[in-house]
């Protein structure tokens, strides 16, 4: 996010004409409703948009967009973005991908874009199977996931995305669920941020992995185990009758009962706090609740602002001259002659 | 020399062989300095006014183990008097620094030709290292060649002893030492060296008077053994050259400043994403200190990276460039398909090098014509420039920009490792004879409504930058719609845009192919590109000095080829293409145009030796009634 210069928008101007080409009941409707709902409500000017993303289903995303938009090829998305925003850093840009075209086939470009911090928003739609190619199972698939080329059932460990990102030094991440009404305080948060904002949105996938997300997505299963972090309150859930206290012995976080609204023991959530972010994501859900919202958010300075920087100083004072310049080095003067045959 | 600009004169051209030009080969460890000796023995050469051309050859390990024959580094210059376009066939003189350097170099020397050779590096352990049973220097085998050798080691510990260095640091002035003695023999002015090495070592001052003492001993010696045995001094004289400055440039450098140069005449900025690889570093090396031309250079996780963000940079209004060699131009290909398809300005750099695979990362090449041309998934037209010296690299650069920028796609240059490395003498070029090609980006919405796929009468699509109100458009790797740009996998459509792509592309205007030598008919026609230019001109020169009816053709246009090609190439009864190569532009040519192309292939990593091309054209010839 950079220009704050505000403009009226409703969420119509930000669709385009282009029909949806997702499958019906996709989670994929409700982030581009939140999306298009938050552009206007953060003051984003559409001509000072570009939407960047990879392939998969997530990736056809920048077409329903009424911005500038880039659909690239699998896995690259956070280089393009990269050369879409050092050429001209005044532009929002916004990284669409999934679990696949982010932490597989582009794993490496997610975590360069992450470490160097480039001032953009990278929204990973996370529906932990391969849509758009029928099935498969991904990087974030659960051990024992069936898919067509794992009929057996899925046999390696999963990525854990906003843990990966916390480790390519990520100074912003968040997770977010497609159909709760708390995306779009997400995605505004990850637009003020500035640097690379990493968001997890849990995507449910009719059609290859149904309800995968259900035992803390589904209505009945909120509130018992989604635990929304905020800063400076305390990490609390179940209605405010459980929270998150720090084991001293175990150097680990333990689920405590509340009683009586008593939150003495329990954390209170800092989003600039580095240690507390990895243990919050890194909770093994069941034994815990589902860490939600913005779980870190600690800006570093811009790779982006860093090069035009150097840039600036390092041209500074020097008058470019393309003559002068092809004259440089060691040179002789030669001087008109006859021949000598 | 293989400038474009100069005329070589009837006088030059009946040279047979070029009678004033020397070539000297400095061989020795890889961690001996041998580069730098070179490169320096190069610089004094273009100042004292020889034309040159050199051949850096060095492993691809950074520091072999010392004395191993595979640890062998090796520069070779070939100068003279009047147009030198080879590095030379066989070395006049060679300089071993070590028995490894001797073994691996001795046979190149030219019958009769000079060796000097550090004795202080042939003890026993040296010796066996390079796989020798006896001392080469004393056993009588270099009979053929003239043999000075002395201790160079020691003559350079003594010479700067003063300077209280470790003896491993005194060593390392070795090199200096032996270019003392070229100096001398060549009579060369030692000053520039001098003031090189003043300000190469300004923060170690006894560093720099160790190494100015070992160059004035190595001096002296030439003088004082002048007396006794087979060293002499030789006087080269001036070679005629074209009024004007003057400068030693490498590919590399040409490369960096022809894409200034064309970004410039284009009124854009560039990006240049890039990620390190033998031999295309450089380019990034030296566009990273030009930010003041607008320049910003991105080195990149990898290589796909490096052309994805040029890519996003070109879509944001800037003109990405990228650059590799053979295996990282493979990773960019998906890349590369994606900027056809989206057709924005991009150019790709591939300074090629042996292959498949890493192949041979130092030594040179031409093997990525068939990748360059053809090595992409789907039908995916790209013009290919290639570039045949140096020098030429410069105008290489501002021809693939300008039609980057005029046509809307990608362009490959070619060069490779001994043009990237390799220095020549280049008159710098006056800006003002360059027509400048502003790109015209679309700024406002055109009467009629703007679409991202409409086509100019070159059949280019607009330039329309992010940030401009009113131009907000989607593209992608995806089939678009023609006009509208929208996704579209209509069959229709996809034909019609297949066709304009390739349209676009065949229909790009370049210069008519010119005959560099000989007649536009004729019995033979050899057919080159890229860095073989030198050999063949000068075997082509020296036949017809012979009264052979031979033409030499270099094409620089490899893709779309000149429109007169086919008629230019059906007007020769035979048609020879030498290539680094197993036969690429030969395949190319036969495709084309239906003509009886044949090969003639090197595929050794050094380039092709003039006799190697002379004996070939001799074989279209009866030997007893030339022409």
């Amino acid at each position: 996010m950079n220009d704050m210069t505000s403009i009226k928008t409703t969420p119509k101007d930000w669709e385009t004409d282009q029909e949806v080409r997702w499958c019906p009941g996709c989670g994929d409707y409700a982030i581009l409703k939140a999306v298009q709902r938050t552009m206007p409500e953060i003051g984003a000017r559409p001509e000072n948009t570009v939407f960047v993303s990879g392939i998969g289903c997530s990736s056809r995303f920048p077409y329903y967009m009424e911005t500038y938009g880039f659909h690239t090829i699998h896995g690259r998305a956070p280089a393009v973005a990269t050369g879409v925003k050092l050429a001209n850093p005044d532009l929002d840009v916004w990284i669409i991908t999934g679990d696949g075209d982010a932490l597989s086939i582009g794993g490496n470009h997610t975590m360069h874009l992450l470490r160097r911090n480039l001032n953009c928003q990278v929204l990973l739609f996370n529906n932990e199977i391969y849509g758009l190619t029928k099935g498969q199972y991904s990087p974030t698939s659960r051990v024992g996931t069936r898919s067509p080329s794992t009929p057996l059932g899925s046999v390696d460990t999963p990525a854990n995305p906003c843990a990966f990102a916390l480790g390519s030094g990520a100074r912003f991440v968040a997770r977010g669920i497609d159909i709760h009404k708390n995306l779009g305080a997400m995605l505004k948060a990850a637009y003020q941020h500035q640097g690379a904002a990493f968001c997890e949105i849990f995507q449910n996938c009719i059609v290859y992995n149904d309800d995968v997300f259900a035992p803390f997505a589904a209505k009945p299963n909120a509130a018992t185990s989604q635990l929304w972090v905020d800063h400076g309150k305390p990490l609390v859930f179940a209605g405010g009758t459980k929270g998150l206290a720090f084991d001293t012995d175990a150097l680990a976080l333990k689920v405590v009962d509340i009683v009586d609204g008593d939150v003495s023991g329990i954390m209170v959530h800092d989003q600039t706090n580095r240690s507390l972010a990895h243990m919050l994501v890194d909770m093994r859900f069941g034994e815990f609740p589902m860490a939600l919202g913005v779980i870190y958010d600690d800006p570093a300075p811009t790779f982006d602002s860093a090069v035009i920087t150097q840039n600036v100083q390092a041209s500074a004072g020097k008058k470019p001259d393309l003559q002068k310049l092809l004259s440089q080095g060691q040179t002789w003067q030669v001087d008109k002659q006859p021949r000598v045959e | 020399m293989a400038t474009a600009a100069h005329e070589v004169t009837p006088a030059e051209a009946s040279a047979n062989p070029p009678a004033e030009s020397i070539v000297v080969r400095f061989a020795g460890d890889s961690g001996d300095g041998m580069q730098l000796t070179g490169g320096q023995f190069t610089l004094s050469t273009a100042l004292a006014g020889n034309d040159l051309a050199t051949f850096p050859d060095f492993p691809a390990e950074i520091r072999a183990p010392q004395g191993t024959l595979f640890g062998v580094s090796a520069f070779q210059i070939n100068f003279g008097s009047t147009a030198i376009e080879t590095a030379g066939d066989a070395p006049d003189v060679l300089v071993a620094m070590n028995p490894a350097a001797l073994k691996t170099n001795v046979q190149a020397l030219k019958p009769g030709g000079l060796i000097i050779a550090d004795e202080g590096e042939f003890g026993d352990r040296n010796l066996t290292k390079a796989k020798y049973a006896a001392n080469p220097l004393t056993d009588g085998s270099l009979a053929k060649w003239q043999l000075m050798s002395f201790n160079i080691s020691q003559l350079t510990l003594d010479a700067v002893k003063p300077f209280g260095l470790g003896n491993k640091e005194a060593l390392r002035c070795k090199n200096m030492w032996t270019l003392g003695l070229a100096l001398w023999m060549f009579d060369r002015d030692r000053q520039p060296i001098v003031d090189w090495l003043t300000a190469k070592f300004a923060k170690a001052p006894t560093l720099a008077e160790a190494n100015i003492a070992a160059l004035n001993a190595g001096h002296a010696y030439g003088e004082t053994a002048e007396l006794a045995g087979p060293m002499k001094q030789h006087h080269v004289a001036v070679a005629p050259a074209e009024e004007g400055l003057w400068r030693t440039v490498t590919g590399a450098d040409a490369i960096s400043l022809g894409l200034v140069a064309g970004t410039q005449l284009a009124s854009i900025p560039m990006f240049f994403g890039g990620y390190p690889i033998t031999p295309a570093s450089a380019i990034l090396h030296s566009l990273s200190r030009l930010k003041e031309y607008g320049v910003t250079t991105f080195q990149a996780e990898d290589e796909i990276a490096a052309i994805a963000s040029a890519i996003g940079a070109s879509y944001a209004g800037q003109l990405g460039v990228t650059s590799s060699s053979g295996p990282g131009i493979a990773l960019k290909g998906e890349a590369m398909g994606l900027a056809i398809m989206t057709e924005l300005p991009l150019v790709i750099v591939n300074s090629q090098r042996g292959g498949p695979s890493t192949g041979l990362p130092t030594k040179t090449e031409q093997s990525d014509l068939y990748q360059a041309v053809y090595g992409r998934n789907g039908d995916a037209p790209m013009p290919v420039i290639a570039a045949r010296s140096a020098a030429d690299c410069f105008d290489c650069a501002i021809e693939a920009v300008r039609i980057a920028t005029q046509y809307m796609t990608p362009v490959m240059l070619l060069t490779d490792g001994y043009i990237a490395n390799a220095a020549e003498p280049w008159k710098v070029p006056d800006v003002a004879d360059y027509e400048p090609f502003p790109v015209r980006y679309c700024d406002t919405v055109p009467d009629g409504g703007f679409q991202p796929y409409a086509r100019d009468d070159k059949l280019a699509r607009p330039w329309a930058r992010p940030g401009t109100p009113g131009l907000l458009h989607r593209i992608g790797g995806i089939e678009k719609a023609q006009g509208t740009g929208n996704i579209d996998y209509s069959s229709e459509n996809h034909q019609a845009m297949t066709d304009v792509r390739k349209a676009k592309v065949d229909n790009i205007v370049v210069p008519d192919q010119q005959v560099e030598l000989g007649d536009t008919s004729g019995k033979l026609a050899i057919v080159g590109w890229g860095s073989t230019f030198g050999p063949i001109h000068q075997a082509v020169r020296r036949a017809r000095k012979r009264g052979l009816d031979v033409a030499h053709i270099h094409i620089r246009h490899i893709w779309p080829m000149p429109q007169n090609m086919a008629v230019l190439l059906r007007g020769f009864e035979h048609i020879l293409v030498p290539e680094m190569n197993t036969g690429q532009l030969k395949t190319v040519l036969r495709d084309q145009f239906l003509v009886d192309a044949k090969p003639l292939n090197k595929v050794s990593g050094q380039p092709f030796k003039i006799a190697e091309i002379e004996a070939a054209i001799d074989g279209y010839f009866d030997a007893a009634d030339p022409t």
